[in-house]
């Protein structure tokens, strides 16, 4: 149903987004850990990687339709 | 305060009530004191009650006694007042029309009624019609003998019968013959035996009398005789000159004779007496049969007056006979008893001259002396001078005494004389009448007898006349049947040939009709055969169509339906030969055949879902799909109010084409149940709203298309049902 695709878009865009930001908080806070002696920059910077990524890919896969190819102008 | 008032409230009741109580026994001593004065008013009421009644009742009373009409009328309106009335008044009086008198003697009357009609002239048709009824012809009977038909009762009498007759026009209407000719012998029988029993009568008087009077006659005879003899002895005993002893037996023969002479006069005047009563009954009798008037009973009538006249005649002769005979006794008895007397005196005087001489001296011859003889010559001649001077003297007495008694006799002479000629008169007059009588009798019997020689010289030409005429009619009669008869035989034949024309032509005419409805029913019967096929191909196809149309209905909520193949199937299977339904059924999308559709309601519910997603959506189209911008849609979607459904304008305008503004229309529209509206506007979406939309618009779309195919499919099959099926 093209009515639910939106809504699964949505899941998928929070799933996606809290994999991503939990991943990014996970590397951030290993990398924080590890690599930056607990400052809370690569948290932040993990954090904001994974949100944007996560944007990113939400704004993607809901604009997808819109988006031209080449090979369906060329069908076209 | 409230207690107070309260109390106040109550006292302000109770003194209203006990203001009221006090009215109450004022009231019934009014009533009473009025009922009082209304005793009186109900009793004067009362009384001029009765009076009004009383006086009505009164009043009625008197003038139906006054009126009869009146009286009839109240008795008729108002039940039970005719007993009243006759309680009070009598008998209601007899109504006006006469009584219903039989007119039984109406009928006998006719003889003499119709001679009666030219004098009363009272009689009414019903005379005449009866009068026609009678079979033998009664003209105006101008003899007035003729009137004395049988049984004739007193013309008053008649006259009123006639009156009652004409007042009873239509019950003497119809006589039957019949009846008629049965009262006619009743009539005869009654005056036979009328006859008879006068006859008889008559009869039996006259022979009683007959006998009475011989009786009477003999006796006066016997009378006669015995006076006859009486005076013969007697004259006998005068004049003979027999001995004593003879003489007393003369004398008692004598005495016998008289004695016998008064019983015989007493017998005869006793049987006089009887036969004289007895001819006045025959005489009463006479006339009672004379008044009684019976045609027949004439001659013996006649006879009998004769009879009676005849005896009357002997019976004075021979009382006169016998008169005589005792006048001439008494002048016997008279001159015997003269005689005695002067013998007697002759007696005496020789006694006293010559006292023993004896009575009878006749025989004294030789015992008288001189003296004595010379004595009696003396007394003799001295008797004789005496005698002869008498005698001289007698003669001129006699002389006198004659003439006076010629006077006498002349009288009585006369007297006898004019007795003798009235009784001879009564007798000839009685005789002329008896023999007018007879006349008339003969007389009437010869006129009866030529009347009826007439009469039937007239029926004998009255019946040739209607010979001739019946058969002078016969014959014409004939003619006519004849010819009637021919002209019915010759159209009875045309007829029958046109009849039998008739029928073959109707015949074969039938024969031709029933050949051509032949052939029109089997013709009839083929495009039936025909039709009926179309029917049930028809009606199969429509079968099939609803059977599409109800698996269209297997659409549950939000599932669609079964899918629609088998009953596309069965439609192509049924109706192959039919290319439209054909075509209809290939028409159908194919995605309702594999998978179904939706139904309305499912899709209406949907419905909803897409457009408030697409609502929230409503931004987004190519270049604006940002999330951002998504958010902003989202806004504008929370804070944008409208109108959940507008009514959508015949034409759309730019304007419209707003997203917001065409999910109003479509709102509107699948509110209203327009599926097809809805989708079209739901077409005009743009962007991501028509991407979110798109699955329904397609569902929307086979949904509709699939609709339409199956509603034409079934109009189809419904025209062609409906053309297929015959009306009635």
């Amino acid at each position: 149903m093209s009515e639910k695709e939106l809504g699964q878009k949505w899941d998928r865009c929070l799933a996606d987004a809290a994999i991503k930001v939990g991943a990014g908080l996970g590397l951030g806070i290993v990398f924080s850990v590890v690599f930056f002696k607990r400052r809370t920059f690569p948290i932040a910077f993990g954090t904001g990687t994974g949100l944007g990524m996560a944007y990113s890919n939400c704004q993607n896969d809901l604009r997808s339709p819109y988006l031209v190819h080449s090979n369906a102008t060329k069908e076209q | 305060m409230l207690r107070v008032c309260w109390k106040g409230a109550n006292a302000a009741a109770r003194n209203c009530l006990c203001g009221k109580v006090p009215v109450h026994p004022l009231q019934h001593c009014r009533r009473y004191t009025s009922a009082g004065n209304s005793g009186s008013a109900a009793g004067k009421i009362v009384a001029a009650s009765i009076l009004t009644v009383g006086g009505g009742l009164g009043g009625t009373i008197l003038y139906a006694k006054w009126d009869p009409k009146f009286r009839a009328n109240v008795e008729k309106s108002v039940p039970y007042s005719d007993q009243l009335f006759e309680m009070a008044l009598g008998p209601p009086p007899p109504p006006f029309i006469p009584m219903q008198k039989k007119p039984v003697k109406a009928e006998p009357l006719q003889i003499s009624s119709v001679s009666e009609a030219s004098k009363d002239s009272k009689q009414p048709k019903a005379k005449s019609k009866a009068k026609e009824k009678q079979p033998e012809p009664a003209p105006v009977d101008p003899k007035p003998a003729v009137e004395e038909a049988p049984a004739l009762p007193p013309q008053t009498i008649e006259a009123e019968e006639c009156h009652e007759c004409a007042s009873h026009e239509p019950a003497v209407k119809e006589r039957p013959g019949e009846e008629v000719a049965a009262r006619l012998a009743q009539q005869d029988k009654a005056e036979q035996d009328a006859l008879a029993a006068l006859s008889f009568n008559l009869e039996d008087t006259l022979g009683f009398s007959a006998k009475l009077t011989l009786q009477a006659i003999g006796a006066q005879e016997a009378a006669l005789t015995a006076i006859g003899t009486h005076t013969h002895r007697l004259r006998e005993a005068m004049d003979s000159e027999d001995p004593p002893d003879k003489k007393s037996a003369q004398w008692r023969e004598l005495e016998d004779a008289l004695s016998e002479r008064t019983r015989a006069v007493d017998q005869a005047g006793q049987s006089l007496l009887q036969a004289k009563e007895q001819l006045e009954k025959l005489r009463v009798v006479i006339n009672g049969a004379k008044e009684s008037k019976i045609e027949a009973a004439r001659p013996q009538i006649l006879a009998a007056e004769e009879n009676l006249h005849s005896m009357i005649v002997d019976l004075d002769k021979v009382v006169t006979k016998v008169q005589a005979a005792q006048t001439e006794a008494k002048i016997v008895s008279q001159y015997s008893e003269l005689v005695n007397e002067a013998k007697v005196q002759f007696q005496k005087e020789l006694s006293s001259i010559t006292p023993e001489v004896q009575a009878n001296w006749k025989g004294l011859t030789g015992k008288l002396s001189a003296d004595d003889l010379n004595s009696l010559i003396a007394h003799a001649h001295r008797r004789i001078d005496q005698l002869n001077r008498e005698l001289a003297e007698q003669r001129v007495r006699e002389q006198i005494r004659i003439e006076a008694a010629l006077e006498q006799q002349k009288h009585e002479h006369q007297r006898a004389v004019d007795s003798a000629v009235d009784k001879a008169i009564q007798h000839n007059h009685e005789q002329l009448r008896l023999e007018q009588e007879k006349k008339m009798q003969e007389v009437r019997e010869v006129m009866e007898a030529e009347m009826r020689t007439q009469l039937r010289r007239q029926a004998a030409a009255h019946t040739d006349h209607l010979r001739d005429v019946l058969k002078v009619q016969e014959q014409e009669l004939r003619e006519e049947a004849q010819e009637a008869l021919s002209s019915k035989m010759m159209e009875q034949e045309t007829q029958h040939r046109r009849l039998a024309q008739e029928q073959l032509d109707s015949f074969t005419l039938d024969m031709n009709s029933a050949y051509a409805r032949l052939k029109g029913m089997e013709e009839a019967i083929d495009s039936h055969v025909v039709a009926e096929e179309e029917a049930r191909k028809a009606h199969q196809l429509w079968l099939s169509v609803e059977a599409l149309n109800y698996t269209l209905k297997t659409a549950a909520a939000d599932a669609p339906t079964e899918p629609l193949e088998g009953a596309v199937r069965t439609i192509k299977e049924s109706c192959a030969e039919n290319e439209f339904a054909q075509a209809l059924a290939t028409a159908l999308p194919d995605e309702s055949l594999t998978r179904g559709v939706y139904s309305e309601a499912s899709l209406r519910a949907r419905f909803y879902g897409v457009r408030r997603l697409a609502r929230r959506v409503a931004l987004i189209d190519e270049t604006r799909n940002s999330l951002y911008q998504y958010f902003l849609s989202y806004l504008q979607s929370i804070l944008l109010f409208e109108k959940e459904q507008e009514a959508p304008p015949t034409k759309l305008a730019a304007q419209d084409l707003d997203t917001f503004k065409l999910l109003a229309y479509a709102t509107y529209s699948i509110e209203r149940g327009d599926l097809e509206l809805a989708a079209k506007f739901v077409n005009q979406l743009h962007g991501e709203s028509r991407r979110v939309a798109q699955d329904w618009l397609k569902e929307a779309r086979l949904t509709l298309e699939t609709k339409q195919v199956v509603s034409l499919l079934s109009a189809y099959a419904n025209a062609v049902g409906l053309g297929t099926t015959q009306a009635p």
